[in-house]
């Protein structure tokens, strides 16, 4: 039982995440809400990959007993690298939309500019 | 191995990885010169569409190719990433390098005026390089990166014109929504690998049994990869990314769009193909009304614009409903069994994906030409430029009639091959089909007479046919529609047969990888 | 490479066929009975003159911008009619991301129900 707690934690984290960005007007707010998800799918990998009393996967200094999965620690250290690439550029949108719009708000942008 | 083999054989990961680094070499030769960086870029395109056609020719006479990173020894316990290249691969592949080239033509006059060039030259092949790695790739964590790689480029290339905050803001609109999407399908691809410890798509397909979790993946793929399709009612964001880029980005952003489409494709008919029927809902006719409501939506909608890229985006995504009608008709009518009125089904949506690249993007190079003469877009302040345009309105012309499906263009030969299969499958489909048809062609009668009919105005006086460079891009478009509409047994028999062929062959897509392996 | 014959082939479409050759060659047929048709015109037409000028009930001819028909006015009677599901496809198209990712979500629900409900148990 204790286990599905971390898979309990991605579902509460990738409903928090989409929560955020449907109803959160802010649009610093809704990319928060992407990190979340992202945080949540990341959550996910690695604990695909995490078995009960294992060690990390190093073959070199291995003292023995079992190790985790090293795949999904590869596929994550990817997945943050991306992300970190898509928070810089929704950022950096979001800078270019205050500077026309004078606004956060999602309901407000879009229009003719001010 | 001679050199020649030796080209063909590590052909699909030159076709990657020379436009990734022509995209990082771009700033380089644009610090010597404009001109030589524009010369530069285009040309990496050119050896990336001549490297696409090699391999396709061979993919075409000697059947699937794969190409492995790392120790060549599969049958060790070792990750690695594979590229599998089918017929429906390389199709896609040469959608993607076509449209490139031609943006980037394209691209040297109409640009010409903006700052910034250097990172719109890399982003532009960037965006390439993504396409093609989605395409080609065998490998579900690969695919991912790749879909990233296409939506942050696209979405900064969609931001291109900063100064305007619609720009701006479409492109913001379009990262979140691409950026959501690939979560999901990270989220799908981690539910494969705790599963079946794999993210080989075939070795995957191989093993799927189609447990309450492979259920879970199957939705939220299909949920995320129609959206970045622009499937209704997921394809809000597509107008608002479509009108407000630069017409040289939409033409790529319609191959990025058809890569996102590939992705679905390969997930119903391989990863999926051997469990497909034992969905209680099927997914054939899932597709089938996505296609309908897709087709009516994307018409109904471009009856009511007058903004021309506006309108034109709403035509695409009532193109890309009749891709999706002819291939969701295509899996329903070939579920158990492979039949031939469900391969032609397949045939007819198959070649419609390339068709409305070519039909799409030439109208949207037609609009950014209106743009860039007049500086309008909004199709109530145009009139009467035919009598300054001429070549212009020809090009539109062409493309009206192959965006209606008006014989004897390349449209008219998909939508016959998709109007005949759904009659066959339902009558009411196929008239729905055909009325969705007259009224895109209505809608682009609508845009010849009020852009380029009508009194000549005295505001468009001084209004002079486009430079060279973006007539020769408009050009080498129509010339291949009028090929395509003139021949279209060949580019049949040649081009999108054997790919419809090896999209329903997911038995010879699996085995080719398991024979690597030397496994079961 | 490709033989000749291949190029005049017919698209075979399982029930029907089309060659594109055959309607080339009855649109030109089509074109030069156009032109005959048109050469038992009158001939007597002069440039210049008052023939040329647009014939509006006898009403003054406006200046051009005026005389132009606009583009949301192209198509005025058969939107007006179409006017309601426009609207309501309007008010789907709100431009706030927000709710493109509340349809996304929507979907994803239906699509849910639909495909691993049915199937009953876990």
């Amino acid at each position: 039982m204790i286990f599905n707690f971390p898979f309990i934690a991605v579902a509460a984290l990738i409903i928090v995440g989409l929560y955020a960005v449907v109803f959160r007007k802010n649009l610093i707010k809704m990319i928060i809400g992407i990190t979340i998800i992202e945080s949540g799918v990341n959550l996910f990998l690695i604990t695909l990959g995490y078995r009960e009393g294992s060690i990390a996967p190093i073959y070199t200094s291995s003292p023995g007993g079992i190790m985790s999965l090293p795949v999904p620690q590869a596929l994550t250290l990817t997945s943050i690298v991306i992300g970190v690439a898509v928070l810089a550029l929704m950022l950096s949108l979001v800078i270019h939309i205050y500077r026309h719009y004078n606004t956060l708000d999602v309901r407000k942008i879009g229009g003719d500019e001010e | 191995m001679n050199a020649l083999e030796f080209f063909v054989v590590n052909s699909p990961i030159f076709a990657v990885a020379i436009p990734l680094l022509g995209a990082f070499l771009t700033p380089i030769f644009g610090m010597i010169n404009d001109k030589l960086r524009n010369v530069f870029a285009i040309f990496i395109m050119i050896i990336t569409t001549g490297i696409v056609f090699a391999l396709s020719y061979d993919v075409v006479t000697n059947g699937i190719r794969t190409y492995i990173f790392g120790a060549q020894d599969l049958s060790l316990p070792v990750v690695r990433i594979l590229f599998e290249v089918d017929a429906m691969s390389c199709f896609m592949a040469i959608i993607s390098v076509i449209l490139a080239v031609v943006a980037l033509i394209y691209s040297w006059a109409f640009m010409k005026e903006n700052t910034g060039l250097d990172k719109y030259y890399t982003l532009l092949l960037l965006m390439t390089t993504g396409m093609l790695g989605m395409e080609l790739t065998g490998d579900m964590f690969n695919f991912f990166v790749f879909l990233e790689i296409t939506s942050i480029s696209s979405a900064a290339l969609v931001a291109f014109w900063i100064n305007r905050g619609k720009s701006v803001e479409a492109g913001f609109k379009y990262i979140v929504i691409s950026t959501i999407g690939a979560l999901f399908v990270l989220f799908s691809i981690a539910l494969f690998y705790g599963q079946y410890n794999a993210l080989n798509m075939a070795i995957i397909a191989n093993s799927i049994q189609f447990t309450f979790l492979d259920k879970i993946a199957l939705v939220l793929l299909i949920g995320a990869l129609a959206m970045k399709a622009g499937i209704v009612p997921l394809h809000m964001w597509l107008p608002d990314a479509y009108s407000k880029a630069p017409s040289s980005v939409t033409l790529v952003l319609v191959a990025a769009t058809q890569a996102s489409l590939y992705g679905l494709l390969r997930l119903c008919f391989t990863i999926y193909g051997n469990m497909i029927t034992l969905s209680p809902v099927s997914i054939g006719w899932l597709l089938v009304l996505f296609g309908i409501v897709t087709i009516l939506l994307g018409v109904i909608m471009a009856i009511a614009q007058t903004d021309l890229k506006r309108l034109i985006a709403f035509a695409a995504v009532g193109e890309i409903g009749y891709m999706i009608l002819g291939i969701g008709t295509g899996l329903v009518t070939m579920s158990p069994s492979i039949s031939a009125a469900g391969l032609t089904a397949l045939k007819g949506g198959i070649f419609h994906i390339m068709n409305d690249a070519l039909d799409i993007g030439l109208m949207f190079l037609v609009a950014g030409a209106i743009f860039y003469a007049t500086r309008e877009t909004s199709l109530d302040r145009l009139g009467g430029l035919a009598r300054n345009m001429k070549y212009t309105t020809a090009f539109f012309i062409i493309g009206l009639l192959a965006v209606s499906g008006l014989p004897p263009m390349n449209g008219f030969a998909s939508k016959l091959l998709i109007y005949e299969s759904t009659y066959q499958l339902n009558p009411i489909l196929a008239i729905i089909a055909i009325l969705a048809s007259i009224l895109l062609l209505a809608i682009f009668v609508k845009v010849l007479h009020s852009a380029f009919l009508g009194p000549a105005l005295p505001r468009f006086n001084e209004v002079k046919e486009v430079p060279k460079s973006m007539l020769f891009a408009m050009a080498i478009i129509a010339g291949i529609i009028i090929v395509f509409g003139v021949f279209p047994d060949i580019i049949i028999t040649n081009i999108v047969e054997p790919a419809a062929n090896a999209l329903v062959n997911n038995a010879g897509y699996i085995s080719k990888i398991l024979s690597l392996t030397g496994g079961a | 490479m490709l033989p000749f014959e291949s190029l005049l082939k017919t698209l075979q479409t399982g029930s029907g066929f089309w060659n594109p050759l055959v309607w080339i060659v009855a649109i030109i047929v089509a074109l030069l009975v156009v032109l005959i048709i048109r050469g038992f015109g009158k001939k007597d037409y002069k440039k210049g003159t008052s023939q040329t000028q647009a014939f509006l009930s006898g009403n003054p001819e406006y200046d051009k911008e005026r005389m132009h028909i606009k583009g949301s006015n192209v198509y005025w009677g058969f939107s007006e009619i179409l006017n309601w599901i426009i609207n309501l496809l309007k008010k789907m198209h709100t431009g706030n991301v927000s709710d493109y990712v509340l349809w996304f979500v929507i979907i994803i629900a239906i699509l849910f129900l639909s495909i691993i409900i049915p199937a009953g148990a876990i």
